[in-house]
């Protein structure tokens, strides 16, 4: 049975649609990374899956159990950690988790609370009010919030926005050792060398559709070879090498630095050649390996 | 059951960390109200025959405290957690409807209670105070702060902003308790004004808790328990409904 099975999804908030029609199978196990630009219908998406909104049409079902008519044992499965960092001011970091458990049913959950504050550092903070701590630390607890009653299908929304390089750590540590024991996790982030790393298949959304879907090895392989990135000290990019420019934007930019597809290593020593006889100058150079960002820029231009 | 039990005690906890706001204050206020009114008007004001004026003004304090404070529990639990995004933690565990209203709901009723009983504890050394029909003060009190927490509940679920909340509290609650019989009896009103008193549900909660003290009221207290209890069920089915339906909670 699949972790998340999303069907036919449609969301509009008065003239603007949000979802168009999204259908996507979330197996059971996976690290599945859900990603496109601001407004592609992300956040819409996981809050329809949390049941926080509501879908106009479609279905989404965890482990089966459909998000609004079976919504107990839906929410049951399902650990969602929230975009926006949001907090009760009222309690301490334990009152918090332990009120937390009590919402999932959980009475004794000490065990649990304490093994999670101690994966995502927090055992120090374990007493201090929630007002005072940082905004790191607070993305913690909402982390730990969403882990408290051990869900089997984890749903982490932009975790790592503006978060620093420790927490990440911290947070990619435990969350890989949770998948590893065969939580089923879906995640959203803007850092695409983070969902490469991470990520066994990805979705690209856009416009509130689908444009992507597959293993994140294929969704590489599709753009076949490399980028050969020169910056000239002197003289300009020939007329014949601009075809090969990636990003356009660097031609209008006049900071020469260019990206140049190459398809193979053979491919480098002409480029080179052409760019002697005109003249240019290289101040430096780096031959790099398409990875999952050239990818989702290919493919959101694509979809212009 | 569990997750119920948890968010009415959250909700338990969060008034009474802060209850020189939430239960001192109100019981404060209800006290001067007592002071001032009971000097000026002592003397004058009969309304009962071998009742004193702040004899009188008591149970009306007492009530309008419960039913204020019920009212704000709810109310500014649900517009404070909407506001700053932490009704998130409740609305995506699998909490039912009844669950959500009945823990808003009872912890709502619990303050209400506590600052009426507190009232009473401070006012009651003022007058000298009857306890003809225990029961119907116990009854009249349980009923008229359910009835006032569900409308925060309702007003919490539909305002998006303290200032359409503060509205909401200021030109329905507000002047439906002080116009319901707090200070003086409809019977002292013209003909018209007792007409309109009599179509305020307030007015019934508070003319039969003061029945229970003296034996005496405007109206039969059967009948009001009979209005309180109509209108406490509408309201609830309309609380209900609107957090089955998710509205404004769940867009």
């Amino acid at each position: 049975m699949a972790a998340i099975q999303i069907q036919r999804v449609e969301k509009s908030y008065r003239s603007l649609k949000a979802l168009n029609g999204v259908s996507l199978t979330i197996e059971q196990g996976e690290f599945f990374g859900l990603l496109g630009p601001n407004g592609a219908g992300k956040t819409t998406l996981i809050s329809i899956i949390a049941g926080l909104n509501r879908a106009d049409v479609g279905s989404v079902a965890i482990h089966g159990h459909d998000v609004v008519s079976d919504y107990r044992r839906a929410r049951q499965l399902l650990g969602v950690v929230p975009q926006e960092l949001v907090f009760d001011p009222f309690f301490t970091v334990r009152e918090t988790l332990r009120i937390q458990s009590g919402y999932f049913g959980l009475k004794n959950n000490d065990a649990w609370i304490d093994e999670v504050m101690h994966n995502l550092d927090l055992t120090n903070k374990a007493d201090a009010n929630m007002r005072a701590l940082s905004g790191g630390m607070k993305r913690r607890v909402l982390v730990a919030q969403a882990l408290v009653h051990k869900p089997p299908v984890i749903v982490l929304d932009e975790p790592t926005a503006g978060v620093d390089v420790e927490l990440r750590q911290t947070l990619w540590k435990f969350v890989s050792r949770l998948n590893r024991e065969g939580h089923t996790v879906v995640l959203t982030t803007h850092y695409l060398e983070e969902a490469q790393a991470l990520c066994n298949r990805v979705a690209m959304l856009k416009g509130g559709q689908v444009v992507a879907l597959d293993t994140t090895s294929s969704l590489i392989k599709r753009i076949s070879g490399s980028q050969l990135v020169v910056r000239l000290a002197a003289g300009a990019l020939p007329e014949e090498l601009k075809p090969l420019v990636s990003h356009p934007d660097e031609l209008a930019s006049g900071n020469r630095q260019y990206t140049l597809r190459v398809n193979d290593y053979a491919e480098v020593e002409p480029i080179l050649s052409k760019l002697r006889l005109s003249g240019a100058a290289i101040e430096d150079m780096q031959l790099q390996q398409a990875d999952l960002e050239d990818v989702f820029i290919q493919i959101m231009e694509g979809e212009k | 059951m569990t997750g119920f039990q948890t968010l009415f005690y959250k909700e338990i906890l969060r008034f009474s960390k802060v209850a020189t706001q939430t239960v001192a204050a109100p019981i404060l206020t209800a006290m001067l109200y007592l002071l001032i009114f009971g000097h000026v008007l002592e003397d004058r004001v009969h309304v009962y025959p071998g009742v004193k004026y702040t004899a009188f003004l008591v149970p009306g304090l007492v009530m309008m405290s419960v039913l204020q404070n019920a009212f704000a529990n709810s109310s500014s639990s649900l517009i404070q957690s909407k506001i700053t995004g932490n009704l998130v933690f409740v609305l995506l565990p699998p909490l039912s409807h009844w669950e959500l209203f009945g823990a808003y709901v009872l912890a709502a009723v619990v303050r209400g209670l506590v600052v009426g009983a507190g009232v009473f504890a401070v006012t009651a050394w003022f007058a000298h105070m009857s306890f003809v029909a225990p029961w119907w003060i116990a009854i009249f009190a349980l009923l008229g702060a359910a009835i006032l927490a569900t409308m925060g509940l309702i007003a919490g679920i539909w305002a998006e902003k303290f200032d359409q909340l503060a509205a909401f509290q200021n030109f329905l609650i507000m002047p439906a308790t002080f116009l319901s019989g707090v200070f003086y009896s409809v019977h002292s009103l013209p003909p018209f004004w007792q007409a309109v008193s009599h179509g305020n549900p307030f007015f019934y909660m508070i003319d039969g808790f003061r029945y229970g003290f003296f034996g005496q009221s405007d109206v039969n207290p059967l009948v009001s328990c009979g209005v309180v209890i109509v209108f406490l069920l509408v309201l609830v089915s309309f609380a209900v409904r609107l957090l089955q339906s998710g509205y404004k909670l769940r867009h």
